[in-house]
């Protein structure tokens, strides 16, 4: 059996490259929605912070995990829906305008 | 029903992938938006299975209040904004890691391995850094903290003192886990560290720092992933955290300086704002008749924006001086320098947004060769981008950064405010050339005379 840390690590070494290859096919065009989508991304540290706040410690912990929740939605939906408008307004040329 | 927690996690790194993977076309990318955002539910779904969690309300009202805080700020904030609007979720999503690393630690107490405590900190560390970063240059971005680079005497040496002191309650905390004061010493250091490693920026490196921001923000989802012993986790932080050190990368290399240079270096430090030097050198002065005759004769014209065009608010009199242009044959196309504006794309968004189509706006790269071919060049806003001195003057600060040959053109329209020089506080010699028409004024009133003078 394989240490779990190390499987972590492995997963986390694979992700880079991964996020390195398929990012560095966006074009500058994107780059600011690129940014605030990663951004909503970032906030899947949600999913920790449900775990924290709904554990059912009463306590300091559960306090921070809502906190965290908060905040961490409102990265997530903030940022996918200005996401969303950015590029709703990415429009090619018609032959006349 | 833990393996279908498992599987419904690598459905959504899955679909979180392939959501990137769509962004790297303006035609698919509204769908990859929609895949993450899909990964991102089936995430949130798959762990409210999690028998860990006993008790919903308190993330009901959680989910509720950020849902609703979030969608109304989303549809809110104006495009010009959104610089500041990015720097602001990016803290928000730092601060959120950095909470619950640290109700990870409440919750445990010491009781847990040396690789969750090690993680724990650096959550915590980072995650607070990029909170309170965030939140200063979402504050200068605003306008609510002064914009300009805050430098004093022995900062660097503070900041080294400062990143040790974390290095060495680090330590502390590894080998004490259940020392209290130790971790809460170490989240005070980092919300002050963020402070005093943003400070120093001005405004137009902001493009870089909220690069490295985002990458943090992925970086501390990352480690919180190494708390929790979570995959999701650990693969969307890492693919944050790559974006934005991609990012970073490409700001940096638009800029020709390295990332030490940003942060502790000299560019931008001068602030001489207003040493235009007027009584030395002529600069003649044209009207918005004289620049609409010659716009009106050429055949084709490079519009470049910078954020000048941001501040003034002038992307749709600029989209509609452009569609006039276009009425009468003029071949009119944007040159989008990489670092214009205060975020990267920053210029894209703006111009997408007053309806520009995302073919006439062209990279550095594609567009560079074309200026000596060009009738007119309008600047409208920028400055360094655009300094000839980059290219030739080994003593300017601009010298090595790739600059829009904006100086082939045949004539150079120069839309400014005052003669003051850009960020880098350098004078621009194109200003003094023969075949450059500078015209002073606010942006925005200076486009809407050159459209009145060009429908006589």
């Amino acid at each position: 059996m394989i240490d779990p840390l190390l499987v972590s690590v492995y997963v986390f070494v694979l992700a880079i490259f991964v996020g390195f290859e398929t990012i560095t096919k966006v074009p500058p065009l994107l780059h600011t929605p690129l940014m605030s989508g990663t951004n909503a991304i970032s906030g899947i540290t949600l999913v920790g912070a449900l775990i924290s706040a709904g554990a059912g410690h009463y306590g300091l912990s559960t306090i921070l995990g809502l906190l965290a929740v908060i905040i961490a939605t409102i990265n997530v939906v903030g940022g996918f829906l200005v996401t969303d408008r950015m590029l709703e307004m990415f429009k090619k040329s018609k032959k006349k305008d | 029903m833990n393996i279908i927690i498992t599987l419904a996690y690598l459905l959504s790194s899955i679909l979180f992938i392939l959501g990137l993977k769509n962004l790297s076309s303006p035609k698919t990318a509204r769908l990859g938006n929609l895949f993450a955002m899909s990964a991102m539910l089936i995430a949130i779904i798959a762990t409210l299975l999690k028998n860990e969690i006993v008790d919903f309300t308190l993330i009901i009202i959680g989910l509720l209040t950020g849902s609703i805080i979030g969608a109304i700020m989303a549809r809110k904030v104006r495009m010009t904004a959104m610089p500041q609007m990015v720097a602001l979720f990016n803290g928000l999503g730092g601060g959120a890691s950095a909470f619950v690393a640290l109700a990870e630690y409440y919750r445990l107490t010491g009781g847990t391995g040396l690789n969750v405590i090690i993680s724990m900190v650096i959550s915590l560390f980072i995650g607070a850094v990029t909170l309170t970063g965030s939140l200063v240059a979402f504050g200068k971005l605003q306008g609510i903290i002064r914009p300009a680079p805050v430098v004093f005497k022995a900062q660097r040496t503070l900041n080294i003192l400062i990143f040790t002191l974390f290095l060495v309650m680090g330590v502390f905390v590894t080998i004490n886990p259940a020392n209290h004061t130790g971790v809460l010493a170490i989240l005070t250091i980092a919300l002050v560290f963020g402070i005093l490693f943003v400070i120093p920026i001005g405004g137009a490196d902001m493009p870089v720092v909220i690069s490295l921001l985002n990458s943090c923000s992925g970086v501390a989802a990352a480690a919180t992933g190494f708390v929790l012993d979570n995959n999701i986790l650990i693969i969307c932080g890492a693919l944050v955290g790559a974006s934005g050190l991609i990012l970073t990368r490409i700001m940096c290399k638009a800029m020709n300086r390295s990332l030490a240079n940003i942060f502790f270096g000299e560019v931008g430090g001068s602030q001489s704002e207003e040493t235009g030097e007027e009584g030395k050198r002529k600069v003649i002065k044209y009207t918005e008749e004289d620049a609409a005759m010659v716009l009106d004769s050429a055949q084709s014209v490079i519009i470049i924006p910078g954020y000048g065009l941001a501040v003034a608010q002038a992307q749709f009199a600029l989209n509609e001086l452009a569609k006039m242009l276009l009425n009468k044959g003029i071949t009119v196309r944007y040159a989008i320098h990489p670092v214009a504006g205060r975020m990267p794309g920053h210029m894209n968004v703006l111009l997408a947004d007053a309806n520009v189509p995302y073919d006439h706006l062209l990279d550095l790269g594609d567009i560079n060769d074309d200026f000596q071919y060009t009738d007119v060049a309008l600047v409208v806003g920028a400055n360094d981008v655009i300094n000839p001195a980059a290219r030739v003057d080994k003593d300017s600060p601009l010298y090595g950064m790739p600059i829009l040959n904006a100086d082939k053109a045949k004539t150079v329209i120069i839309c400014k405010r005052s003669l003051s020089p850009g960020f880098s506080g350098v004078d621009n010699e194109l200003f003094y050339n023969k075949n450059t028409m500078m015209i002073f004024g606010d942006a925005k009133d200076s486009i809407n005379k050159l459209i009145k003078s060009l429908k006589v």
